[in-house]
C-alpha cells in the first residue's frame, strides 16, 4: 500500500443514497482469485447508461467520489474498494459509510470521509472546483475554502500516511496472542476440535 | 479451567453487562486505547472460494501460513451449481473462472492443512447453513468469515460478523483482528407471532422501522418473549439479516433452546464434555439491568407477512398495505426500477420466478414452510420455482421428509445445495425486467441477475406466490390443519 498523505483533486458525484457493494461492483465479477483490473468493473450496470458519471469525460482521473448517505452497504466484498481504487480514487467522501466498506476501503489507500448531510450536499455542487485532503490534519478543504474536520482512527491514520497494513502491527502481537490462547486451551465450549469428536469419515 | 465471561475480563462479575460485552471482553488479547483497535481472539474462522483466493495470496507472498490451521473450516457454496453433475461426471460450472475459484480453495486448503467441505461432501453447504448445523457454532465464540451474513451465527450467542478479504489474511495470519467496540442495540420484540407471520417477516418489518442504516454502528442483540419463542433456524434468520440493516452483527442470547438443538449437532462437545460446555455456554447472556446504548422496541402482534417494494431492504411494508409515496430521489428511483407505483398494492403483481433457499432461509424449517402450501397444490404455470437446499444435511433431511416429492409434484425445481440464485453468481438468475419473489437477503439492482426485479419474502409468502403466480397473501393459503407450521 502507498503512503497517502495528501489528495488535490476535482469530484465525481453519485448523489443516489444507499449504493450498496452489488453496484460497485455486481456479483458476477468476483470469479477472480487475484485483486488486480477491477476498476473496468466498477459500476458495471450503472455505465450502460451514457449519462452516468464515471462515463463523462470531465470525471476521468479525479480521485474523489462524493456519494449519497450509505454508502457501501451490503455484501462484505472487498472487490468493492479493490474496484474503486483501482479506477484511481482516493477518497469518498459520504454522509454515512457503511462499516465493513469502511474498513475494507482502510486497507486499500481509499480513505472513507464522513461529513454532515448538509456539508456533503454542499460538497456536490461545487464537484469541479479543486478539493484538497490532508490525510495528517483529517481536513477536507473545499473549492471554496471551507475547511471540513473529519473523523478518523488513529491507527488507521497512521497505516495510511506510513502506507502500512496492519498486518505487521498484529504480528507483533505474537506474544501477548500465545499467552492468550495458552490460558484457553483446554476449554472444549469454544474449541472446533473436541476430543470427543467422531474420525470424518466422509 | 474453561474461560468464562466472568472470568475472563475481571477476576470478579461486578458490573451487569450485555451478551456483547461479555463476548467482547473474553475475546481481547489486547484491549483497545485511543492510538490502536483492540486485539480480538477468533475461535472459529469459516472460508468460501469467493473471499479467500487473495488472502491465501498475500499470506504466501509474505512467507507466512495459518497460525491455527484447526480453527478453520471451509466450504464451497457461492460459485456452486444446483444441477448435478452430466454423465460424464462433470460439474455445470457457469464459467471457467468459477470452476478455477473453486479449484483454488482446494488448492489452498490442501496446501495449509484446512479441513474443506468439497461437492459430494455430505457436510458440504452454504458455510452459515453448514456450520451451525454441525455444531461448529457454538455460544461464547467469535466467528468471522469474508462474508456479510456471518452474522447469522450469533443466533447461538456468539459474537459473528463478516469481515473483507484483508482481514481473512489476518485471521490466517495471527488468528486476531483489528477492531474498534462497536455500540450495542437492543431490539425487543414482545407478544406473539400471528399465524403465517415467521422470523423473516419480523426482521423485514424490523429493517423498515430502523432503516437499512439504522444498525450502522452497533452489534444487535435481538431479545424478548418473541424471540424466545422461536426455534434456532427462526433466530438465524432473524440475525442473518442483521447487516441489511447496517449492523455487522446481531445475537440471540442461548438458552434451552440453544442447547437441545447443539446436544443433537455432530461437532458439538458429547458427554460430559457437553454438560460443562452447557455450564460455560450459560453464562453469555445479558446480566438484568446491564444497559444498552440503543432501545428498540417493537410489538409482534403488529408484524404481518412483510415484502419488499424496491431495490433494498429497508423498503419493507406488509403485504396488503399500499406502496409509500417515494420520500426522496433515491426512493422514487428505486420504485422505477422496481416497475412500481405509490398506492399501488404489492398483491396481485404477477411473478415470473420464485426463489427460496440462501443463508437466511434454506433450512429445513423453511421448506417444510414451503411444502406446507405447496402440498397438493401446482406452481402457476408462468412462474419458474427453484427451491434450493441450504446444505447437503438439509437436502437428506427433507427429502427423507417427502419435501422434494412434493416440490417436484408442484412443477418446481428441486436442486442441489448452495448460494444460488441468492448471489447469482453460480448461473442461476432471474432474466432482466423478471420480477423474483426471493426468501434471499437483498433486493439490490440486478442482485439476481441484471435487470432483475427482487421482493424479499417469507418462505411462505414464496411459496403462496408461486402457486398463485402473482404476490399473495400467504395466510390465505395456510392449511388450518396444519397450523403450526405458521
Amino acid at each position: 500500500m502507498h503512503a497517502l498523505t495528501h489528495i488535490h483533486s476535482k469530484a465525481v458525484v453519485l448523489r443516489g443514497e444507499n449504493i450498496d457493494t452489488d453496484q460497485i461492483i455486481p456479483a458476477r465479477f468476483l470469479s477472480t482469485t487475484t485483486r488486480a483490473g477491477l476498476g473496468q468493473y466498477a459500476f458495471s450496470d450503472w455505465r450502460k447508461q451514457a449519462d452516468f458519471a464515471f462515463n463523462q469525460a470531465a470525471n476521468a482521473g479525479r480521485q474523489i467520489l462524493i456519494a449519497g448517505r450509505n454508502f457501501g452497504c451490503g455484501s462484505s466484498r472487498e472487490h468493492a474498494p479493490w474496484a474503486l481504487a483501482d479506477l484511481g480514487l482516493k477518497a469518498v467522501v459520504s454522509s454515512q459509510i457503511a462499516d465493513i466498506f469502511r474498513n475494507n476501503a482502510l486497507k486499500n489507500g481509499l480513505l472513507p470521509i464522513v461529513l454532515d448531510e448538509a456539508i456533503v450536499q454542499h460538497l456536490m455542487s461545487q464537484a469541479d472546483g479543486e478539493f484538497s485532503v490532508d490525510v495528517a490534519a483529517c481536513t477536507l478543504t473545499a473549492p471554496q475554502g471551507q475547511v471540513h474536520a473529519f473523523p478518523l482512527d488513529a491507527f488507521a491514520r497512521t497505516c495510511l500516511l506510513e502506507g502500512v497494513d496492519e498486518l505487521g502491527y498484529l504480528l507483533r502481537q505474537e506474544p501477548a496472542i500465545s499467552v492468550f490462547e495458552a490460558a484457553r486451551r483446554a476449554d472444549f465450549s469454544i474449541s472446533p476440535r473436541t476430543p470427543q469428536e467422531p474420525s470424518h469419515a466422509r | 479451567m474453561p474461560m468464562t465471561p466472568d472470568t475472563a475480563a475481571h477476576g470478579t462479575a461486578v458490573r451487569a453487562r450485555t451478551l456483547f460485552e461479555k463476548l467482547w471482553e473474553s475475546h481481547l488479547v489486547v484491549p483497545e486505547t485511543e492510538a490502536a483497535p483492540a486485539v480480538l481472539y477468533v475461535d472459529l474462522h469459516l472460508l468460501h472460494e469467493v473471499t479467500t483466493p487473495q488472502a491465501f495470496t498475500e499470506l504466501e507472498a509474505r512467507g507466512l501460513s495459518p497460525r491455527c490451521p484447526e480453527r478453520c473450516m471451509a466450504t464451497l457454496d457461492h460459485s456452486t451449481p444446483t444441477l448435478p453433475a452430466n454423465a460424464e461426471g462433470k460439474l455445470p460450472y457457469a464459467s471457467a473462472a468459477s470452476e478455477n475459484q473453486v479449484n483454488q480453495l482446494r488448492v489452498n486448503c490442501e496446501r495449509h492443512g484446512i479441513e474443506l467441505f468439497d461437492m459430494g461432501d455430505d457436510r458440504r453447504g452454504i458455510v452459515h447453513v453448514a456450520a451451525p448445523e454441525l455444531g461448529l457454532t457454538r455460544p461464547g465464540m467469535t466467528i468471522v468469515c469474508g462474508d456479510s451474513h456471518t452474522s447469522t451465527h450469533g443466533a447461538f450467542g456468539a459474537l459473528a460478523f463478516g469481515i473483507g478479504t484483508s482481514e481473512v489474511g489476518h485471521v490466517l495470519a495471527t488468528q486476531c483482528l483489528l477492531q474498534r467496540r462497536p455500540k450495542t442495540l437492543a431490539i425487543e420484540v414482545e407478544g406473539e407471532l400471528a399465524a403465517g407471520v415467521g422470523a423473516k417477516d419480523v426482521i423485514l418489518h424490523i429493517i423498515g422501522v430502523i432503516g437499512v442504516n439504522g444498525g450502522t454502528g452497533y452489534a444487535i442483540e435481538y431479545r424478548g418473549s418473541t424471540v424466545r419463542a422461536m426455534g434456532m433456524e427462526a433466530r438465524m434468520t432473524l440475525c442473518n439479516m442483521s447487516i441489511e440493516a447496517g449492523a455487522r452483527a446481531g445475537m440471540v442470547a442461548p438458552d434451552a433452546i440453544t442447547f437441545d438443538y447443539l446436544r443433537a449437532c455432530p461437532r458439538a462437545p458429547q458427554g460430559a464434555a457437553f454438560e460443562a460446555a452447557q455450564a460455560v455456554w450459560s453464562q453469555f447472556v445479558s446480566d438484568a439491568g446491564a444497559e444498552f446504548d440503543r432501545v428498540v422496541r417493537i410489538d409482534a402482534a403488529e408484524i404481518c407477512p412483510t415484502l419488499t417494494w424496491g431495490t433494498h431492504p429497508g423498503t419493507a411494508i406488509a403485504v396488503d398495505a399500499p406502496i409509500p409515496l417515494p420520500q426522496d430521489a433515491s426512493a422514487a428511483k428505486s420504485l422505477g426500477y422496481m416497475g412500481f407505483e405509490a398506492g399501488m398494492s404489492l398483491i396481485g403483481q404477477p411473478v415470473d420466478v420464485v426463489f427460496v433457499g440462501s443463508c437466511t432461509n434454506g433450512r429445513i424449517a423453511d421448506l417444510r414452510e414451503v411444502a406446507h402450501i405447496l402440498k397438493g397444490r401446482r406452481v402457476h404455470p408462468r412462474v419458474r420455482m427453484l427451491v434450493v437446499a441450504g446444505s447437503e444435511a438439509v437436502k437428506r433431511q427433507a427429502e427423507g421428509e417427502g419435501i422434494d416429492a412434493i416440490v417436484r409434484a408442484a412443477g418446481a425445481e428441486w436442486r442441489e445445495p448452495g448460494c444460488s440464485m441468492c448471489i447469482a453468481m453460480n448461473g442461476d438468475l432471474v432474466a432482466p425486467g423478471q420480477l423474483a419473489v426471493s426468501t434471499s437477503n437483498r433486493n439490490f439492482e440486478g442482485r439476481q441477475g441484471q435487470g432483475a426485479r427482487t421482493v424479499l419474502a417469507s418462505p411462505l409468502s414464496a411459496a403462496a406466490a408461486a402457486v398463485a403466480g402473482r404476490i399473495a397473501d400467504p395466510r390465505e393459503f395456510l392449511n388450518p390443519a396444519a397450523a403450526e407450521v405458521a
